[in-house]
């Protein structure tokens, strides 16, 4: 009689240990197959990684350059005739060439701003949640302020008194994109820091370092990712926002939002000016926001 | 003729993992005045069955089979047929009284809501009549508290104003989910105690959902086992705690804590419950059963009447005799 | 509830300091801006700049000057036009910035709440698809974008509305404006609503209340809809904070003599005090809306005690 109990005492073990084996799968290998099982979200990625090559690459194999002016073809329609597949402009420069330049403009502060704020984010956050007490009430008091500024009209600002180079631009934007990431990650490390699994590796006397690593930092990296994605378009739309407001980069360099500025003007005669580069920024965004839907929903335990 | 036969009832939701059969073929009666206990553990299938009764099930959820109350099945009722029957004559009892009232309205709302729909009384009367269950369930300063907001009462306190609120049109059948497990023990007994002298004054018939057999002991006349969203075992209470005769209701009883034993380790059922989406071929329990055979894992075993006493049903391939004896054997270890 | 909104009131003072402080030293810290010395600008400019902000003082009694200022309503000069304040230029253009940018609010709200409500109870049905569909457009289109296209379609291939411009309030003046902030604050407000209803739908009280025998309408008007709007009350701050940039863009567009069109300009032209003036003003006007929110927030919600 008792054996026969110990007996399905052991095989209960077992099968609960087969069970494992089957739904232990890792976060990353369960999220990634899940993203992948998500259409939308796949194809948003490849569209977007065809875009940025095309901006990366395009120009240099594309005849035209973004500034010279094609004396034989001012303001033409979209045409096969040499090359002018998106057509030209008033100066007639062409606009394929001019959308790609643009993009990579748009592109590049994406991401610099976004890694710029994504890092000062993490790094604010961390320390509120670890730190605690009055140096968190402080930093996110803070948050609290820049949250609830009009950020459109600072940026103008800044830049009207900073010029608007490059890396001032970035600057702009970064100072005013970070404090989601902020706000997230220091609401995880909290949450993270009493979790019973963590009291649990501190009693049985694992170092802090080592739950650092195994078991905060992994926790955290889902959210932070999916965060980064959010961040992306946001920062592409501030940029080209002060772009279209004519207080972006300057002429003859050129991004999305200067283009659909341009564009806007002469929407009446000439629309492909317009509809070409607002075409690229809108599918842009739009895949970007279906990659962070399709992270979140893969990463995020809260749907498991 | 009983006051509610509930028929071969079956419940499936449809889930990304395809289509989970959460109840299966549940049948029973309930008498008037009779207190019908449905035991079982988490994932058995106990509150689906009733939450299909009531037509509260989640909106991937279908039903089949029937419940038929005073003659008209719940299950076939269109929406507002069966609004007039819920909250008035059946009326229903949630697990967590915590989450279970709306925070954003007073108790007297949510109370008067109910008499001003199925008893046309207007506002002042059914505030009148509030205070008075309010004052049955003995919360104290009732005529106060009924204008105070669900968080301004302690979880005793909400579990008894939902009790107050489903009693308010005196319900011919009351359905009760687990309605002590989120509260302390102590508040427990109040409760229970309370809902029995609510049964003898209204005559109302309960049926008590629960994982506690010390709760069904206390209140049911008869009780149903459930597992894996099937019955395991049904008969009267007395009957089936005196001798019961399915592995399943073995090793509940065996479970249960008790101070007359100086046992100084809690017994458990070994094992987890089933995943309810890759169900047994055979048997539910089967995959933790001590006495399971080959053909317990291949073939379901029906619900019949037992050998050893017909007024008890059992679903289990081995004899009720040899359960029983192994049974009294490990009890006299 | 008066304590409550007291220390409220008290807790925007740092913040709206901040802010003043940061961008005020900002502009004396710019080489060529309106406090350097070797800046060029008129007789008359520079006259005006000495009386308002006190140059000849140090820093910090300039700065107090100008707090003071600010606490008797005075915005300050302009850096590029002799003959005007920062006051006056505002109070031509709040007027039509404030009937644009609250009447797009009021109306999508309304229009945002009845679609999310209905998307919620429908789902998967047409409206539902279309509130997700919005969500996803208003997204995914910026304002500068659908602003153009909009004209595109209404002004220049339909003609029914003027491409742009303003006259005194007329109505055909203001309706693309509109639709494109209505549209834009629809997107979210639809997803917020839909979404936090779909939640409290699933709730437990919610089905306390079926299980009580009530009609779907009681249910939803009076259990779910409160709870499901206390969401939709927290995102109207930030939803305010981005009006304005979709604000500054549309009077862009549309060519709206409004706040927006002259911050734009103030900056193209470098009037660096009309910039800080306005930054200001609109900073304090979205820190009182923000508590605005907070109080209705408080008012609403029954388990917030003061």
């Amino acid at each position: 009689m008792m054996q026969t109990k110990q007996k399905a005492m052991v095989e209960a073990v077992e099968s609960g240990l087969n069970e494992a084996a089957i739904e232990g799968r890792s976060l990353w290998r369960d999220a990634r197959i899940r993203f992948f099982r998500n259409k939308a979200a796949v194809v948003s990625l490849v569209v977007l990684a065809l875009i940025t090559l095309a901006c990366i690459f395009g120009p240099m194999v594309l005849p035209h350059s973004y500034e010279d002016t094609d004396w034989e073809a001012m303001s033409v329609a979209p045409t096969l005739v040499n090359t002018h597949w998106f057509g030209t402009d008033a100066l007639g420069r062409d606009l394929l060439v001019r959308c790609l330049i643009g993009g990579r403009i748009s592109l590049m502060v994406g991401a610099l701003a976004t890694l710029a704020s994504v890092t000062l984010g993490i790094v604010w956050g961390a320390t509120a949640g670890f730190l605690g007490g009055r140096v968190d009430a402080v930093m996110m008091r803070i948050v609290d302020m820049m949250y609830a500024v009009p950020y459109l009209l600072i940026a103008i600002l800044m830049v009207t008194l900073l010029g608007r180079e490059f890396y001032l631009v970035v600057l702009t934007i970064t100072v005013f994109s970070w404090m989601d990431m902020a706000r997230v990650v220091r609401g995880q490390t909290l949450a993270i820091k009493s979790k019973e699994y963590v009291e649990a590796a501190h009693a049985i006397g694992v170092s802090t370092g080592a739950i650092i690593f195994r078991h905060i930092v992994p926790n955290l990296l889902g959210i932070v990712v999916i965060y980064t994605t959010v961040t992306v378009p946001g920062v592409i739309l501030t940029e080209s926002v002060l772009s279209f407001l004519g207080l972006g980069v300057q002429e003859p360099m050129t991004s999305w939002g200067v283009l659909i500025q341009d564009g806007a003007g002469v929407m009446d005669a000439t629309p492909w000016i317009l509809l070409f580069p607002a075409g690229m920024l809108s599918i842009t965004l739009y895949c970007a926001n279906y990659i962070g839907d399709g992270l979140r929903d893969a990463l995020d335990p809260k749907d498991r | 003729m009983s006051l509610l036969k509930v028929n071969n009832l079956g419940v499936q939701f449809t889930t990304n993992d395809g289509i989970v059969s959460a109840v299966n073929g549940v049948s029973f009666d309930l008498e008037k005045g009779q207190t019908l206990g449905i035991v079982g553990e988490s994932g058995s299938g106990k509150s689906q069955t009733v939450l299909a009764m009531m037509g509260l099930l989640a909106r991937n959820g279908k039903t089949s089979g029937e419940a038929v109350y005073n003659g008209k099945n719940l299950l076939t009722m269109s929406p507002s047929e069966l609004n007039r029957i819920r909250g008035d004559r059946v009326s229903m009892i949630f697990q967590d009284p915590m989450t279970s009232l709306n925070p954003y309205l007073t108790v007297e709302r949510q109370m008067t809501e109910v008499l001003e729909l199925h008893k046309g009384m207007t506002r002042r009367e059914a505030k009148k009549r509030a205070i008075e269950l309010l004052e049955a369930v003995r919360i104290p300063e009732a005529a106060r508290r009924v204008d105070m907001y669900p968080h301004e009462f302690s979880g005793g306190m909400r579990q008894r104003v939902m009790i107050a609120m489903a009693l308010l049109c005196e319900p011919e059948v009351l359905i009760a989910d687990e309605p002590t497990t989120a509260l302390d023990v102590t508040v427990q007994a109040q409760i229970l105690t309370l809902l029995k002298d609510l049964q003898r004054d209204f005559g109302t018939s309960i049926i008590m959902i629960t994982h506690d057999l010390g709760v069904v002991a206390g209140l049911c006349e008869k009780v149903m086992v459930m597992y894996g969203g099937r019955v395991m075992e049904y008969g009267t209470a007395d009957e089936i705690f005196y001798q019961p005769s399915h592995p399943y209701t073995i090793g509940l009883l065996g479970a249960l804590p008790r101070l007359d034993h100086d046992g100084s380790e809690l017994v458990s059922i070994p094992g987890n419950p089933p995943n309810m989406a890759r169900m047994p071929k055979g048997c539910p329990f089967s995959e933790r059963c001590a006495h399971a055979s080959d053909r317990c894992v291949n073939e379901l075993p029906p619900l019949a009447a037992s050998a050893l006493n017909p007024h008890i049903l059992r679903a289990c391939h081995k004899p009720a005799a040899e359960l029983v004896n192994e049974a009294r054997e490990v009890a006299h270890v | 509830m008066w304590s409550y909104t007291f220390r409220r009131v008290l807790a925007t003072i740092p913040t709206l300091l901040a802010v003043i402080t940061v961008c005020y030293l900002l502009l004396h810290m710019t080489p060529g801006g309106p406090f350097d010395s070797e800046r060029k600008v008129s007789a008359a400019v520079l006259a005006n700049l000495q009386a308002k902000y006190h140059l000849d003082m140090p820093l910090w009694q300039q700065y107090l000057y100008y707090l003071k200022g600010l606490l008797q309503g005075d915005l300050g000069a302009s850096f590029r036009y002799a003959d005007w304040t920062v006051n006056d230029l505002v109070g031509k253009a709040l007027p039509v910035s404030a009937s644009i940018g609250g009447g797009a609010i009021l109306i999508s709200l309304v229009i945002g709440v009845v679609l999310g409500v209905v998307a919620a109870l429908r789902q998967n049905s047409l409206i539902d698809y279309f509130v997700m569909l919005l969500g996803n457009i208003g997204g995914a289109f910026p304002s500068f974008v659908l602003g153009p296209v909009l004209v595109m379609i209404f002004a220049i291939g339909l003609g029914w509305f003027p491409a742009g411009g303003w006259d005194s309030f007329d109505v055909r003046y203001m309706v693309l404006p509109m639709s494109l902030l209505v549209f834009i604050n629809i997107s979210t407000i639809g997803r917020v609503m839909r979404g936090s209803m779909i939640e409290v739908l699933g709730s437990n009280f919610i089905r306390t209340a079926r299980a009580k025998g009530l009609p779907m309408r009681t249910i939803v008007l009076r259990h779910a809809l409160k709870p499901a709007l206390m969401p939709v009350v927290s995102v109207i701050g930030p939803l305010a904070i981005s009006s304005i940039t979709s604000a500054v863009v549309t009077e862009t567009v549309f060519g709206l003599p409004g706040l927006g069109k002259l911050i734009v300009n103030g900056a193209a032209n470098r009037d660096y005090t009309l910039v800080l003036g306005l930054v200001v003003l609109v900073t304090v006007i979205t820190v009182v809306f923000n508590l605005l929110v907070d109080l209705a927030y408080a008012l609403l919600d029954p388990k917030i005690r003061y």
